[in-house]
């Protein structure tokens, strides 16, 4: 006996007492002997199934055929007389307890309903307060409160059986029979149905509900907003802590982060990159030629792949070992060359960054000569090679 | 009895999960540093063991004249005493190969040496070392700097990582004065961020460097401080031995 049963054991003298331990090691036995049973029947069961297949092969091959039409009507026959037998009376082997009492019935109520409670909260952060942490505990609570209920349910409320099966062939109408009568017995010894189906039917509604809900978030409220942008043809240029900059800020080698001045931070169009390159290194566009005062190029800070910040620019310090000034999106690698019009250098993007022409205002400041060459943000449909219209 | 203790541990893995779900990132803390001053005026024979040393170590890259051999190392006129002491004291150069990218490693030359090849190499024209003093440093200000130009590469709390053709560097060793060089110097592929940054950002970004090697994790285990995805995969890792042992709970097992 390996320790485990042995401190089994003792824990259940001691605690749950010894009749208890005797009743349970009883029934254990009862168990045992009647898996044993079953076990022998099923062997018995497959020899038949196995004899039956023989014949059905000996058919086929066309040996013997009047004796194995027979023999097959008498399997045939056998089967029917099987599955009337189980019919008539419920195999012995099965063992049914009704479990369900007031209390379990309850916890699986309260469990349903805290489930239909935690997809409310879900829609009422998503309307209110769309915090993803708070969205995803609400779902996470809904989805641990069903789990609950349902194994509350599957243990405590509907009736528990002890029955082993053999392999059945499948298609049997018969069988199929009997598969909803056991699925219409489950209500058994189950005193407060209509109230669990009903909380099991608010918990399923809320869910679906809640997992619907973020199909707004494609709605209306998207609009043109992925299509428009602040710039616009002398929009002064910003850093992040509002100051206008002029050219003398960008240095060469330099990676400053910019926004247009009076307009939302925040909005997908908004943020830019400026750069500053020696004139001569600059290959760009012939239309964007002219909008690169002394040097200095702006990119959308958004790469063109999935949305994310291009946040990394590579500047080697000594560019005949280690090539390529680069612009660097940390999420998938798309590197953008800013000296040729921010075209594709490695990586999944499929168009290049959008650039913002710039021009030098009436006090030296740096403004937007226009918007964007191509529209911003993430490739899809009809955008995913930049060269349709704004 | 099995059961409970299952139930038990079951219930502690999911509550770790959701605590690590719900873990917010790092927060304030009073840090602090050292501050490290500009050296004084060379003297004529440092100078001189410099260039000594560079003849020795340097020059067959960077050349006798040091003003770099074409396709193999560039010139250091003009890169002053704040790259090479950058490059030499966090032990970059000398390069095995010039083709390799530069690491951090254990510095080559002793104290002495790189003072005496700093101001070789200062002579040359350039940038001095400049000043930093962390304690005087905002640390929530460092971290929005930070956030705004450092962490693209190098990762909000500096662990680093990597760009297209080169490994970003984790800040665990960075002294104060090496953050101070780096935004200076911008070595290797690294940008150059001085005309961005007055004198109290660089003294807030050291000290948020500082901080955030062994930054104050809120409400949780940092897992090494290595990005969302380790703490996904350990967070699935609880919550799948939560679901196995919640199966073995729901579920019966009978011995045939």
């Amino acid at each position: 006996m390996s320790w485990p049963k042995v401190l089994a054991g003792w824990l259940l003298t001691r605690v749950l007492g010894r009749a208890r331990a005797a009743r349970e090691l009883d029934e254990r036995r009862r168990r045992e002997a009647r898996l044993r049973e079953q076990t022998q029947r099923h062997a018995a069961e497959r020899a038949h199934a196995q004899r039956r297949a023989d014949l059905l092969d000996r058919l086929e091959r066309g040996q013997d055929e009047e004796a194995a039409r027979r023999e097959a009507a008498h399997a045939l026959e056998h089967d029917h007389e099987q599955i009337r037998r189980r019919r008539a009376e419920p195999p012995p082997t099965i063992e049914r307890e009704p479990v369900s009492s007031p209390r379990a019935e309850w916890a699986v109520i309260l469990a349903l309903l805290a489930m239909a409670t935690g997809a409310v909260g879900f829609m009422v952060f998503y309307v209110a307060y769309p915090d993803t942490q708070l969205l995803g505990l609400c779902l996470g609570l809904a989805l641990v409160f069903g789990g609950v209920a349902a194994a509350t349910a599957g243990k405590r409320v509907v009736p528990q059986e002890q029955v082993a099966e053999p392999y059945h062939h499948h298609g049997d109408p018969a069988l199929q029979q009997d598969v909803r009568a056991i699925v219409s017995e489950g209500r058994d010894g189950i005193s407060r149905r209509k109230l669990i189906a009903g909380a099991a039917g608010v918990a399923g509604a809320s869910v679906a509900t809640a997992a619907a809900f973020p199909i707004a978030s494609l709605g209306p409220d998207v609009g043109q907003r992925i299509y428009t942008t602040p710039w616009r043809a002398g929009r002064r240029i910003v850093d992040s802590r509002g100051r206008r900059l002029t050219t003398g800020d960008v240095d060469l080698g330099a990676f400053v982060l910019a926004f247009p001045e009076g307009a939302a931070r925040d909005d997908l169009g908004a943020p830019i990159v400026l750069l500053r390159f020696d004139a001569s290194e600059l290959s760009l566009p012939p239309e964007l030629a002219r909008y690169a005062p002394e040097g200095i190029v702006a990119y959308s800070r958004i790469c063109t792949h999935a949305g994310c910040a291009v946040s990394m620019f590579r500047h080697p310090s000594y560019p005949a070992t280690e090539p390529g000034d680069a612009l660097v999106c940390p999420c998938h690698f798309s590197t953008f060359d800013p000296r040729r019009g921010g075209e594709v250098l490695f990586g999944p993007a499929a168009r290049a960054l959008p650039q913002l022409p710039l021009r030098v205002g009436a006090g030296g400041e740096l403004e937007a000569a226009g918007d964007f060459t191509a529209p911003i943000g993430p490739s899809y449909g009809g955008i995913r090679l930049g060269d349709e219209e704004l | 009895m099995r059961r409970r203790l299952e139930a038990a541990l079951a219930f502690a893995c999911a509550l770790g999960a959701v605590l690590l779900l719900a873990a917010p990132g790092p927060a304030q803390d009073a840090g602090g540093g050292r501050t490290v001053s500009e050296p004084s005026q060379p003297s004529p024979g440092l100078v001189a063991e410099g260039r000594r040393l560079f003849l020795e170590g340097c020059s067959s890259c960077h050349g006798e004249d040091a003003r770099g051999l074409p396709d193999r190392a560039p010139t250091l006129v003009g890169v002053g005493a704040a790259a090479a002491d950058f490059y030499l004291r966090t032990g970059r150069m000398p390069l095995p190969d010039p083709q390799q990218q530069p690491r951090r490693t254990e510095s080559f030359y002793d104290e002495r040496e790189i003072d005496a090849l700093v101001s070789y190499v200062a002579g040359l024209g350039g940038p001095p070392i400049p000043a930093v003093d962390p304690a005087s440093g905002d640390l929530a200000h460092g971290f929005e700097l930070f956030g705004e130009m450092c962490a693209g590469c190098h990762q909000i709390v500096g662990r680093g990582g990597m760009t297209t053709r080169a490994w970003v560097p984790d800040l665990q060793q960075s002294a104060p004065i090496d953050v101070a060089e780096a935004v200076a110097v911008g070595p290797y592929v690294m940008p150059v961020f001085t005309g961005q940054l007055t004198r109290h950002d660089v003294d807030s970004l050291a000290r948020y460097v500082a901080y955030a090697k062994d930054p104050d994790d809120v409400g949780g285990w940092g897992i090494g401080h290595i990005g969302p995805i380790p703490e996904g995969m350990v967070t699935w890792l609880l919550a799948g031995t939560a679901l196995v042992l919640t199966i073995r709970l729901i579920g019966e097992r009978t011995t045939e």
